[in-house]
């Protein structure tokens, strides 16, 4: 089944979102941030990375450009969980590299829809 | 089969019943013991286990009839010699002297406690019938902890309200510590 | 699939605790006018995780509520706006009450709407001041949900499907976006048929295999709305060239747009807002399964682990710990053949021992700014409230404690910073009468040492008058006239119950009851409490703590044929005393010269009764000297026998508490050892 690195500083939207996809099938990581995040990507590939976007050490931007300058982690999608509804934040990830994201907050059901577009 | 056969079979039936609920209500089981040759007895539900003698750590400032604390699996469990605590002529310790530990219910916490005996005699059933009043000893200190006696086998078992003795003396120390 | 999203609940409720602490502990940073970014980083963050984990969790009201307050953060973030005194105060109350509205959830109880209310206008009002370039983002652009249905009214008419032509841009698939998933996707809202357009294709050559170069011609039919053709190209907007066409009934396709989908975006803008509504009426349906699963989040600690196999995990390595001393004895009196393998098998037992019981204990532990964290804005409010100007310091924050420590440490320490804010700083104007700096500085410091934890409150305030205090004590009848007393045995009556110093009873520091209770309550966690001042210069309380209730250093003793332990934090030394040193005064008993110090002798065999006394001539045995309550003592006895960790066991959970002894423990013989609890000693001493 499909690997996914799921990145949140909050424990509780972290929780959820591995618990919905690890009940989907998936297999999920957890990472606290953008730091641990890298590390855990250099350790082997996933299929698929989501990331929140404020997070200390380093942010759910910064992430996603390091990511995308990892040869593994070219083409790999990334999805940002953001609050922010004006585009200016969706912008800048997406020229950070993004392949999309889901609005917050969203419930499980969304989160899969979502994963299996993705995903297919 | 005639109305009166049927009749009679019906009788034996309650009988049998009536026994049998008779003996699920009213008898009891005791430990029984030896303290300075008087047989004693205490309810079977409180008993947790029998242990051979051994020694223990005595805890400075208590009564001499608290023989001190042995390590029960880990557990801190005092010791309490009820030959001491009633005056009895003080027995030596013996290869039949044990410790029977018991389960007491003190302000509403389970605490354990061992008493020394001088040696366990068996497990009697009593009928509540057949348990009478504790009379009188005379200011005698064991008779607030007697509940009753039984006649078994012409022999005086003593039942003693573990409950009672045991809490009492974890309480009223604990009471006399706080006055202080 | 349905997940009950209560399981979720209880992390979200501690989470956000942090966060409010987090935020009020920067704030209260930001208020000393050192306007840090990462402050305001970590305080947006803070409040960003508690709207977004509130909104996904069904809660409505605290994500609204923490939407104002974030709108506000992010304006001070980014420089929009200025960070005043009221913006601050504004926030700090608004943390109070998120604080109350998050407890209301979590509890089911009422908040109180007013002060909810009241919060948030203040908010709003500062918001509304000279507001800052960016439009309020509090509310949802409800303007343009209904030009969304205008335009779908004018598409809807004898619609057969959409004319799309899709024109990625080369670098579409370095997003991770894929050509195929949006075909993919858009055959399955109907029916697709797709033509290729090779017409930008490079030689070979040139072909960067990274690249796109294919443009496609798709026409859609079936009943498929603008929105879920947005939905699809949603996140490719900006990486490619895409008109969108209607396909209407026997009418020719007419170009309406083409490239970078204008008026798409324009109608995209409410696909957005209709993803952040939706979730609304699932969570509302969360509810009521909520409250079931509320009573036990409201009641559990913040530590991570259950408590009670941390517990049963302590338990199990105390046994280990047994069995370890066990063996270790059984080695000694061992047939010599094997003694070297008994001692290397020893040595490993013991080292794994040690780790299992570190990392074991390492559960408990938890750093100190737990308790640490409710200080800045105590001194802050405070301060304000006496019109004191006060600095707090803070350090060691991370210093770990036990967790058990740690929870009733609080109080006692909430108390003695209050005394130092009240009783020790001085009003500005009297400060600068004395010289001093009109700022007053209050010192809360943590640090280990040895095996204990050291908690420091300092203040650079009037100090202690010891013949104020000692006047004081006679006037109370605690010292008889005469008496001498050193400057620390006098500091030490501030500890006596009734005695307090404050000239007028304030509503700050309470009424004379408490420090004796401050004692009370730091000794029984197995600590020790003492003051150090100078008058005019300062104060300083240091309290010693055992990093765990659980094991204790301890010295074994032999009393006669008895056995005791002596917690190796009470002793200072142990000497083998010369008859020289040996006084009996008149009345008081014996004491012993050490420095220039006259210390009370206590027999360990006559207080405690011991009935095989073997030694009973002072210089054949030896006496430990030791502290508590701040006082010291020799005790009398036969021998020391070894240091070892011991686990403590509970007398009261079968017995009952005795004067003179905290508790006791196994040796490693099986037996029962009592352990002395020193203050207690001293004073069983004293009646004997």
């Amino acid at each position: 089944m499909a690997s996914i690195l799921a990145v949140d500083d909050s424990a509780s939207m972290r929780q959820m979102v591995s618990f919905t996809l690890k009940g989907a099938g998936y297999d999920v990581t957890e990472a606290v941030d953008g730091v641990e995040a890298l590390e855990m990507a250099k350790q082997g590939p996933v299929n698929l990375v989501i990331t929140d976007v404020n997070m200390p050490n380093m942010d759910g931007i910064s992430l996603i450009r390091e990511l995308r300058k990892l040869p593994d982690y070219k083409f790999i999608p990334i999805l940002m969980l953001t609050t922010e509804s004006g585009s200016e934040k969706k912008q800048e990830g997406r020229s950070a590299g993004a392949t999309g994201w889901i609005v917050k907050p969203f419930n499980p059901e969304q989160l899969l829809a979502t994963i299996k577009k993705v995903l297919g | 089969m005639t109305a009166a056969e049927n009749i009679a079979e019906n009788v034996d039936v309650l009988d049998e019943e009536a026994e049998i609920e008779q003996e699920v209500e009213v008898k009891n089981e005791f430990l029984t013991f030896f303290l300075a040759k008087e047989e004693y007895g205490v309810d079977i539900l409180r008993v947790q286990e029998i242990r051979g003698w051994e020694s223990v750590t005595r805890i400075p400032n208590t009564p001499l009839y608290v023989k001190g604390v042995m390590n029960l699996r880990g557990a801190i469990v005092p010791v309490v010699d009820l030959r001491d605590r009633f005056g009895l002529e003080n027995a030596e310790l013996t290869n039949t002297t044990v410790v029977v530990v018991l389960r007491v219910i003190v302000n509403e916490s389970e605490k354990i406690v061992g008493i020394v005996v001088d040696g366990v005699s068996g497990v009697i059933e009593a009928a509540v019938s057949e348990v009478a009043r504790s009379p009188e000893f005379g200011g005698d200190i064991k008779t607030e902890f007697i509940s009753g006696l039984v006649n078994q086998n012409d022999v005086m078992v003593m039942l003693l309200d573990v409950e009672k003795l045991l809490a009492s003396e974890c309480m009223s120390l604990e009471a006399e510590t706080s006055d202080s | 699939m349905s997940i009950d999203m209560a399981q979720f609940h209880q992390v979200f409720f501690e989470e956000s605790f942090e966060g409010l602490e987090t935020m009020e502990s920067g704030l209260l940073n930001l208020d000393k006018g050192d306007v840090d970014e990462e402050e305001i980083n970590s305080i947006f963050r803070a409040a960003h995780s508690i709207k977004g984990g509130s909104g996904t969790f069904g809660f409505t009201n605290v994500a609204e509520f923490t939407h104002i307050m974030e709108t506000l953060l992010d304006e001070m973030r980014d420089g929009r706006r200025t960070i005043t005194d009221e913006s601050l105060e504004a926030l700090l109350h608004s943390v109070d009450c998120l604080r109350d509205m998050l407890s209301a959830v979590r509890d089911d109880t009422e908040v109180d709407e007013e002060k909810v209310a009241s919060s948030r206008k203040e908010l709003e009002v500062i918001l509304s001041e000279e507001t800052a370039a960016s439009e309020p983002s509090g509310s949802p652009a409800t303007s343009e949900s209904v030009e969304v249905s205008s335009v779908e009214a004018e598409v809807a008419a004898k619609q057969l499907g959409w004319h799309i032509v899709f024109t990625p841009h080369a670098n579409l698939l370095q997003t991770g976006n894929d050509v195929v998933r949006i075909l993919r996707e858009l055959d399955e809202l109907g029916t697709l048929a797709a033509e290729a357009d090779f017409d930008n294709l490079p030689n070979f050559d040139a072909l960067d295999a990274e690249n796109l170069y294919i443009s496609w011609d798709l026409k859609l039919t079936g009943d498929i709305t603008i929105e879920q053709l947005d939905d699809v190209f949603l996140w490719v907007d900006g990486d490619c060239d895409l008109a969108i066409m209607p396909i209407m009934d026997k009418t020719p396709v007419v170009a309406a747009t083409t490239t970078e989908s204008a008026p798409a975006e324009a109608e995209k803008t409410p696909e957005v807002e209709a993803a952040v509504e939706a979730p609304k009426p699932a969570a509302k349906k969360a509810a009521p399964k909520k409250s079931a699963a509320k009573k036990p989040a409201a009641s559990a600690s913040s530590i991570r682990v259950g408590i009670d196999k941390v517990d049963d995990l302590i338990n199990m390595v105390g046994e280990l710990v047994i069995t370890q001393s066990m063996l270790g004895m059984l080695g000694e009196d061992f047939d010599m053949s094997r003694v070297d393998k008994l001692v290397d098998g020893l040595a490993q037992l013991e080292r794994h021992t040690r780790e299992l019981q570190e990392s074991v204990m390492q559960i408990r532990m938890l750093p100190i700014s737990f308790t640490f964290s409710r200080f800045p804005r105590l001194v802050h409010d405070l301060s304000s409230k006496m019109g004191k100007k006060i600095e707090f310091k803070m350090s060691g924050e991370n210093t770990e404690v036990d967790k058990t420590v740690m929870e009733k440490i609080g109080d006692p320490l909430v108390h003695l910073v209050r005394n130092s804010c009240d009783h020790g700083i001085e009003m500005p104007e009297d400060r600068l009468a004395t010289g001093k700096e009109e700022h007053g500085t209050v010192e809360l410091e943590a640090y280990h040492k040895g095996g204990n934890i050291v908690i420091e409150i300092r203040d650079d305030g009037k100090g202690l008058d010891a013949s104020k205090l000692l006047e004081k004590g006679i006037e109370k009848g605690l010292v008889t006239p005469g008496q001498k007393l050193s400057d620390s045995q006098i500091y030490d009556l501030i500890f006596m119950p009734g005695f307090s110093t404050a000239a007028a009873i304030t509503d700050v520091s309470g009424r004379g009851v408490g420090m004796d209770v401050v004692r009370k309550n730091i000794q029984a966690l197995g600590g020790v409490v003492e003051i150090t001042s100078e008058l005019g210069v300062g104060t300083t309380i240091t309290i010693r703590l055992p990093l765990t209730l659980a094991i204790l250093d301890g010295q074994t003793v032999a009393v006669g044929d008895e056995v005791y332990i002596i917690p190796l934090m009470s002793i200072i030394e142990s000497i083998q005393v010369d008859p020289s040193m040996i006084n009996l005064v008149a009345g008081k008993g014996e004491t012993f010269k050490l420095r220039n110090e006259y210390l009370p002798i206590v027999r360990l065999y006559e207080t405690f009764g011991v009935p095989s006394v073997s030694l009973n001539e002072l210089t054949e045995g030896l006496l430990v000297v030791v502290e508590g309550d701040g006082r010291k003592c020799g005790l009398f006895v036969d021998d020391l026998l070894g240091q070892q960790q011991v686990v403590i066991k509970s007398l009261e959970a079968n017995y009952r508490r005795m004067e003179g002894v905290s508790g006791a423990t196994i040796l490693g013989d099986g037996s029962v050892a009592l352990i002395i609890d020193i203050p207690s000693l001293m004073r069983l001493a004293n009646k004997h």
